[in-house]
C-alpha cells in the first residue's frame, strides 16, 4: 500500500490536479471559478515539475552544517528554480485576470460567461 | 449530469490517459517513469555541475565553511541557479511581474479616484491592535528571509511576499491608512535600475551580462556569494513593492 502510494501519489496526483482544473475550466460558467480552475492547473504543473527531480532519500540542495559537502545525495535543484519562476508568473497572470474580471463586471453587471454579450458571435 | 458535463468528463479522462501513458513506459536507467519514481539520475544531469559548482572550473569538493573562491559562493544551490547561473531568467521574471503590476493599474485606472467600490470595513479590535505588534515582526521576518536567501531556504520572492502580506494586513486593519504610491514607485525604480546596472557592470568588467565580478568568498558565510546577495536584495525590494501595488490596486478597484 505504502509502496503503491509512493509510486503514484506525485505523478498521478499532480496529473489528477491538472485534470480537475481543466474540468473546472470547461464546465464552470462563473469567471472567478474558471480562474480557480486555471490556478489549480498551475499548481498541478508545478508539483509535476518538482517531482521529476525527486530522489528517494535525497536532501534539499543546501549546504549546511550537517550536510556539509557536495557528495551527499541531493534532489535536483533546477526544477525547483524553474518552478520558482513559474509560481511568480502564475501570481502575475492571476492578478491581471482578476483586474480584467473587475472591469467586465462593471460593464455587464454579471460574471456568467453565457450572459456576457461581448463573448457571443 | 447534462450532455455538456459528460462530454467534458470524457475529454478530460481521454487527455489524462494520454498524459499518463507517457509515464507508464518500462523505464531504462535514468528515464522518467512511474516505476522509476524517486530515482532521478542527478549525476548525469546538468544539476550535478551546479551542485559541484564546476560549470566552468574543475570539479573539486565543496565543503561547508572551508571551500573558498568557488565559481558560485552561495550555500543554497537553488539560489546560485536563480541569481547567478540563470540571473537573466530572473531579470525576465521580474519584468513579467512588473508588466503585470503596471498593466493592472492601467486596467483599473479610474478618473473618479475618490469613489471606492470596495469599501474596507473598519478592522476589529483584535486586528487593529494585533497588527501593531505583528507589522514590525513581519517586516523583520521578510527582510531576514531575503538577506539570508543564499544561506538558508527562502529567498527574495518568498521574503517579498511576506513583506507584502504585512502591508496587506495594515491596509485591511484601518480605513484611513493609505500607501504613498510615489515612494513605492521610487523604491521599485531604484531596485530595478540597480539590478540592471550590476548586470551592466559585469558586462564592462568581465565581458558578459550579469557575471559575478566580486570575490565569492567562503561558502556559508554571510558575506559570500559575490553579487548574489546584492541581486537578491534588489529583487526582494522589487517583488515586495510590486505585490503591494497589485494588492493596493485590487482593493481600490
Amino acid at each position: 500500500m505504502i509502496d503503491f502510494l509512493e509510486k503514484w501519489s506525485f505523478f498521478g496526483g499532480s496529473i489528477l490536479l491538472i485534470l480537475i482544473g481543466l474540468y473546472g475550466v470547461i464546465t464552470r460558467k462563473n469567471l472567478i471559478k474558471i480562474f480557480i480552475g486555471l490556478s489549480l492547473m498551475d499548481t498541478g504543473i508545478n508539483v509535476l515539475l518538482v517531482s521529476l527531480g525527486y530522489v528517494k532519500g535525497g536532501f534539499a540542495p543546501i549546504i549546511t552544517s550537517t550536510i556539509n559537502n557536495n557528495s551527499y545525495n541531493f534532489v535536483d535543484p533546477i526544477p525547483q528554480a524553474l518552478v520558482l519562476t513559474s509560481i511568480v508568473i502564475g501570481v502575475a497572470v492571476l492578478a491581471l485576470g482578476l483586474g480584467v474580471i473587475i472591469k467586465i463586471y462593471e460593464k455587464y453587471n454579471t460574471l456568467d460567461i453565457s450572459k456576457i454579450r461581448g463573448l457571443k458571435w | 449530469m447534462n450532455f455538456r458535463k459528460i462530454l467534458a468528463l470524457m475529454t478530460v479522462i481521454l487527455l489524462g490517459i494520454f498524459i499518463l501513458q507517457a509515464f507508464l513506459i518500462s523505464p531504462e536507467k535514468g528515464e522518467i517513469a512511474l516505476n522509476n519514481f524517486g530515482k532521478a539520475d542527478i549525476e548525469n544531469r546538468t544539476a550535478q555541475l551546479y551542485i559541484d559548482k564546476s560549470v566552468n572550473s574543475p570539479n573539486e569538493e565543496v565543503i561547508y565553511k572551508e571551500s573558498k573562491d568557488k565559481e558560485s559562493g552561495s550555500a543554497n544551490i537553488v539560489t546560485s541557479i536563480v541569481a547567478n547561473y540563470r540571473a537573466l531568467d530572473t531579470l525576465g521574471e521580474v519584468t513579467v511581474l512588473f508588466l503585470a503590476a503596471t498593466g493592472l493599474s492601467a486596467i483599473l485606472y479610474n478618473k473618479k479616484h475618490a469613489k471606492n467600490n470596495f469599501v474596507v470595513k473598519e478592522g476589529s479590535f483584535i486586528l487593529k491592535n494585533g497588527i501593531k505588534i505583528l507589522f514590525p515582526l513581519l517586516i523583520l521576518a521578510g527582510s531576514y528571509i531575503i538577506i539570508y536567501g543564499h544561506l538558508s531556504p527562502g529567498g527574495s520572492f518568498q521574503g517579498g511576499a511576506v513583506i507584502a502580506t504585512a502591508l496587506l494586513l495594515k491596509l485591511l486593519s484601518s480605513k484611513e491608512y493609505e500607501l504613498d504610491e510615489n515612494k513605492l514607485k521610487a523604491i521599485e525604480v531604484t531596485a530595478g535600475v540597480s539590478f540592471v546596472s550590476i548586470g551592466l557592470y559585469g558586462l564592462y568588467a568581465e565581458g558578459s551580462f550579469l557575471t559575478n565580478f566580486l570575490e565569492t568568498g567562503t561558502i556559508a558565510n554571510l558575506f559570500s556569494g559575490g553579487i548574489v546577495p546584492i541581486l537578491y536584495i534588489t529583487i526582494g525590494l522589487k517583488v515586495a513593492v510590486e505585490l503591494t501595488n497589485i494588492i493596493n490596486d485590487l482593493m481600490k478597484a
